[in-house]
């Protein structure tokens, strides 16, 4: 029903990807009187909502700023969470150009309820890491430790990818978890792994990333592993369908790829 | 001394704008308009009918979305049930704990003055305007594992707080026990002295003036505060998803499960809610009636 009229015609420059690690390191941008026209898309204004995953917080976040500095006219205003509730927000009505989710179920809840404005494309993919506090008191290694009832165990709700993925690796693995909490989303299980009140929690390698030095990753094999792949797409009822459109082409770019492997997402 | 403090509370009785509705008989003015005046201007009611139609409207939607023919196999799910009987518990013992800690604090902030009462007295409403997710990191941060408090809570009696059920009742506790506060204090301010000053006539001692002739004053506002601050417990999410993490049984509360429900069963999620709605509208109605008792 939507076409593309913009498809394929992408302006690169090869500036962006020094710009995005620059932010990504956190370097204060003094963006204001900088040449914008790094990933300038003629016609593209006003604001674009995005809902993405609670695992893209980060790099899309960095994304969103490169793409303000490449469309001054344009802001991109992002609505982070777990994907099942923000898929839920969207067949409510909930006033999203773009969606991104970190499970390609999610995604084909939308596609079946003709909530898209075309088809959704994998952009990138994750995988699962135990996240544990700096200096890990509990002392684990393997996803076996996740039985131990003395630990405090905390997952990410079953609904939601990450709590779904973990569960899939964990009957991967054969093992019964004694679980204390399930997190509304990964960024909640990450602060409470953080703050050291939970002794081990299942979450994506790119969290670990995100996190630094404020927990530690442990690798799980990938015979117990699970894969992530993350869709994007523009929303059926796209207020600013022509920023929306612009925007997915930018993460869809070599620059975004760039910005997302930096990140530590893998390519679908 | 008894008149110059009598003046003081006066005076500090109109100033802070923070007093709640449902305090009955508060301060002479109220009185006398509640006997003189008679009834709200006819003007009024348009007004009053398009508030109670956007506080009510709502409700109507969720009625509206509930799928009624699948009613029954949600809430026999046994996850409804477990947090049913946890919220009504939590919010019970929050209520409980309320009444303990806030009543003797709303006597003193109500009746011994001190320097720096206004300052204990904002800070101890402040969770009334915080953040419930922000009270419940904060709670977190000062009774989790990792706190001071919480190391010694650990090691000297082995107890921790977060992700346990007295986790949940804590942070509902956190921010219910205001509700309470401003509505006895409201009350113990604004309180006829008369009886109490010719109580201490005759010769009663501070504690049988407390026990015999203020607490009974007072009563219909205590029921109150308690009333909303059950209310507010049993609503209660951001604290206690962030403080108390969230395990079917344990600290998943009817809000909590909604939140998850929400996320790929709107319809369940909208039955769990009106379970809510119904248990919640039942006691207010119940209580409502007893402490007004003119109604």
């Amino acid at each position: 029903m939507i076409d593309h009229p913009f498809a394929g015609q992408v302006c690169r420059v090869a500036l962006i990807v020094p710009l995005l690690i620059g932010l990504g390191t956190g370097c204060a941008s003094d963006g204001d009187d900088q040449p914008s026209g790094t990933y300038r898309r003629e016609g593209v204004t006003g604001s674009i909502t995005v809902f993405a995953a609670a695992s893209l917080t980060d790099s899309f976040t960095e994304l969103g700023t490169a793409f303000e500095e490449a469309n001054p006219e344009s802001t991109v205003a992002f609505s982070f969470g777990p994907s099942s509730a923000l898929v839920t927000q969207i067949t409510e009505g909930a006033p999203a150009d773009v969606i991104a989710t970190a499970s390609t179920t999610n995604m084909k809840d939308l596609v079946d309820a003709d909530a898209l404005g075309g088809d959704p494309t994998e952009f990138a993919t994750n995988v699962l890491q135990l996240a544990v506090p700096p200096d890990n008191p509990g002392d684990i290694d393997a996803l076996d430790d996740l039985a131990d009832e003395d630990l405090i165990v905390a997952l990410c709700n079953e609904e939601v990818p990450c709590g779904k993925f973990a569960r899939e690796a964990l009957d991967k693995a054969g093992v019964e978890p004694s679980i204390d909490s399930n997190e509304e989303d990964v960024r909640a299980l990450l602060t409470k792994i953080e703050a050291g009140e939970v002794d081990v929690g299942v979450v994506y390698r790119t969290d670990v990333e995100a996190a630094g030095d404020a927990v530690e990753g442990i690798e799980i094999p990938d015979d117990q592993n699970v894969t992530a792949t993350y869709p994007i797409a523009v929303t059926g009822e796209a207020d600013n369908a022509e920023g929306a459109r612009a925007l997915v082409d930018f993460v869809l770019s070599e620059d975004g790829r760039a910005a997302l492997t930096e990140a530590g997402f893998g390519s679908p | 001394m008894s008149l110059r403090t009598d003046q003081h509370r006066d005076a500090s009785a109109t100033g802070p704008p923070d007093q709640p509705g449902p305090i009955p008989g508060t301060g002479r003015a109220a009185k006398a308009s509640a006997s003189h005046a008679g009834r709200a201007p006819r003007s009024l009611v348009p007004v009053a009918a398009i508030a109670v139609a956007f506080l009510v409207l709502p409700l109507v939607g969720l009625l509206q979305r509930a799928p009624w023919s699948d009613l029954g196999s949600v809430l026999r799910a046994p996850a409804v049930g477990d947090a049913l009987r946890l919220s009504v518990v939590t919010a019970s013992a929050s209520t409980v704990a309320c009444l303990v800690l806030g009543l003797p604090l709303a006597w003193v902030l109500a009746r011994s003055p001190f320097p720096g009462r206004r300052v204990v007295r904002a800070l101890v409403t402040l969770p009334m305007v915080l953040p419930p997710v922000v009270g419940g990191a904060a709670l977190l941060f000062s009774l989790g594992r990792r706190s001071p408090l919480g190391m010694v809570l650990e090691n000297a009696f082995g107890i921790t707080l977060p992700f346990t059920t007295t986790g949940a009742i804590l942070a509902q506790t956190f921010v219910a026990m205001p509700f309470l506060v401003i509505t006895v204090e409201g009350a113990l301010r604004t309180g006829d002295r008369r009886l109490e000053e010719a109580a201490t006539t005759l010769g009663a001692r501070r504690w049988t003036v407390l026990l015999r002739v203020t607490l009974p004053q007072v009563a219909p506002s205590v029921l109150a505060g308690a009333v909303l601050a059950w209310a507010r417990a049993l609503g209660e999410f951001g604290a206690t998803i962030t403080f108390a993490g969230n395990l079917q049984g344990r600290t998943q509360t009817l809000p909590l499960a909604v939140y998850e429900v929400l996320q790929n069963d709107p319809g369940a999620a909208v039955v769990l809610s009106l379970v809510l709605v119904v248990v919640s509208l039942t006691v207010l109605i119940a209580l409502r009636d007893r402490w007004t008792p003119t109604a």
